[in-house]
């Protein structure tokens, strides 16, 4: 190794038990503020979540009537691809399930939308199943704009990125098709355990 | 654009000299997008943890996202339809 | 050769700390001998990466304060609380101490006394570096060309340079200096007291008809607000010349 910078100890180190941090994570008490472009201003009466494709049907609610859906308080851990962790995070969400509920389909995958042109893609059976919802509050407070207010979508088993902010909807798809950061030189899939960052990891 | 969250193409400077081989804050770009052409300097610039988008500033278009990828750094290009250096004494 | 002094301005170096100056409780200029420095123009700036036993690198861009002066690159750092980078550099480094950089970077946000004027500066909080660093060169020695430099800061205490800009102000002919404190004042104080405005650019930049250039540095928010006022007051876009530092408050 080449040059070391005298008493610089980079981050302050966070004790966690074993087992819970993915190889190559560190654990962050902050919450950093990172986003691909302009952080969008939706008013509430304009925002719309809409399930859309390889359905019979598309459908759409308004904030009221995502409101008025079954919501649950969930603590999750979150993984960063750029290697932050945050423990234990509160969130209050409606479950994709509720969503997908009333949606047959024989479509695979999905791809998220978000307000500003954000894009994601997963298998739909990693949206199913209680592994993600719409989250519009965050530790007992409505959801921040810079976090991605006020809903995103929140996959905490995958790395952050697939928790697309701003999200407006669900595309259901037969074939997959990379999002934005999958089409930039990261995962197609991004599983922390398997420390998928990258293309081709 | 209301919010702050972004620098410039000057914060970029270092990776573009990198990349290119040369200085290129002050090199022109055209946007493939909109048409309209900047210098790199005054690009839009979101530092958003797994890479960098440089944005057009005139109608957002990504032109060009920069990752660090673990081979080395990435500049993927999309919305820059042409770049020109500037030229030197 | 042109391709050696690009690859020479890629590499890291290894510099030595030779000075330190407390320019206000937050704020402290690093004086950097550099062994192979190329030299340097106002406006530009450096990377400074610092590396943790365990391999750990972060990377930061500052400024440099000063025009160029042989091997010596001073670059005015503010402590981030709760910043990575900055309380190092400002409370742990020593005279004696190394630190890694490359450059100079930047071809765009620079101005020599050649590239004439009227020069117009416009500064927020620490945003003043690199302009000091063109009034620096403008002062020692560059020139004729009238410079008005405006100054936005917080408070008297997080001024940078106070005691140099006075001193300018009083005795450089040509150099005009006009400070903003937003939130606290001196006593006595009879100058501006808010955040910059269109209003006060029209009292204080040069006219649109005198086609000055103009450098505005700052926080994101400063920069975009004063920069867009200047073209509200006929300035031509591509007489201004911007370089944003981030979000406010960081």
């Amino acid at each position: 190794m080449g040059f070391i910078s005298r008493g610089f100890r980079g981050r302050p180190k966070v004790e966690a038990e074993a087992g819970r941090v993915p190889p190559g994570q560190y654990v962050t008490r902050d919450f950093p503020v990172l986003s691909a472009g302009p952080t969008p201003n939706i008013p509430l009466d304009k925002w719309r979540f809409t399930v859309s494709g390889q359905v019979d049907k598309p459908l759409a609610w308004s904030w009221q009537e995502l409101m008025a859906l079954p919501a649950e308080d969930v603590t999750v851990d979150i993984h960063c691809v750029t290697k932050w962790t945050k423990l234990d995070t509160a969130w209050k969400g409606v479950s994709v399930d509720t969503l997908l509920k009333d949606v047959p389909t024989a479509a695979e995958f999905v791809m998220a939308h978000s307000y500003g042109g954000y894009t994601t893609n997963l298998p739909l059976e990693d949206v199913t199943g209680g592994k993600a919802w719409v989250a519009y509050a965050f530790g007992g407070e409505p959801l921040e704009p810079e976090h991605g207010g006020p809903a995103r979508l929140l996959v905490p088993h995958l790395y952050f990125w697939k928790s697309a902010k701003w999200v407006s909807g669900l595309e259901l798809r037969d074939e997959d098709e990379p999002g934005f950061w999958e089409g930039y030189g990261y995962n197609n899939y991004g599983d922390p355990w398997r420390e998928q960052r990258y293309a081709g990891d | 654009m209301t919010s702050d969250n972004h620098v410039d193409g000057n914060a970029m400077g270092g990776f573009l000299m990198d990349a290119f081989g040369r200085e290129m804050t002050d090199a022109r770009g055209g946007c493939a997008s909109c048409g309209s052409e900047h210098v790199m300097a005054e690009l839009v610039v979101y530092r958003s943890g797994p890479g960098d988008v440089l944005r057009c500033p005139s109608c957002t278009a990504v032109l060009m996202v920069a990752t660090p990828l673990p081979s080395g750094p990435r500049i993927y290009f999309s919305s820059l339809r042409w770049l020109a250096p500037k030229e030197r004494a | 050769m042109a391709r050696a002094a690009v690859r020479g301005r890629l590499t890291w170096q290894v510099a030595d700390l030779v000075d330190r100056i407390d320019e206000t409780p937050q704020v402290r200029s690093l004086v950097l001998d550099v062994p192979d420095w190329p030299g340097h123009q106002p406006g530009q700036h450096v990377d400074v990466r610092l590396t943790a036993d365990d391999g750990y690198q972060a990377e930061r861009s500052y400024s440099i304060a000063t025009p160029a002066d042989d091997n010596r690159v001073t670059i005015t750092v503010e402590r981030i609380d709760d910043g990575e980078v900055s309380p190092y550099l400002v409370d742990e480094l020593h005279v004696g101490d190394k630190l890694e950089l490359r450059g100079p970077i930047g071809g765009y946000f620079v101005w020599q006394p050649g590239d004439g004027g009227p020069l117009f500066l416009a500064a927020g909080g620490s945003g003043l570096v690199p302009l000091m660093a063109m009034v620096r060169a403008r002062i020692g020695g560059g020139g004729h060309v009238p410079v008005r430099l405006l100054v936005s800061s917080r408070s008297p205490d997080e001024a940078i340079y106070a005691g140099e800009l006075g001193t300018i102000a009083t005795d450089q002919a040509g150099v005009e200096v006009i400070q903003t404190f937003t939130r606290a004042q001196p006593p006595g104080w009879t100058g501006y007291r808010r955040r910059v405005d269109r209003e006060m650019l029209a009292e204080v930049a040069w006219p649109a008809t005198d086609r000055p250039r103009c450098y505005v540095c700052g926080p994101t928010g400063f920069v975009e607000a004063v920069a867009n006022s200047l073209v509200e007051l006929g300035h031509k876009p591509q007489d201004i010349r911007t370089e944003r530092f981030g979000p406010t408050g960081g």
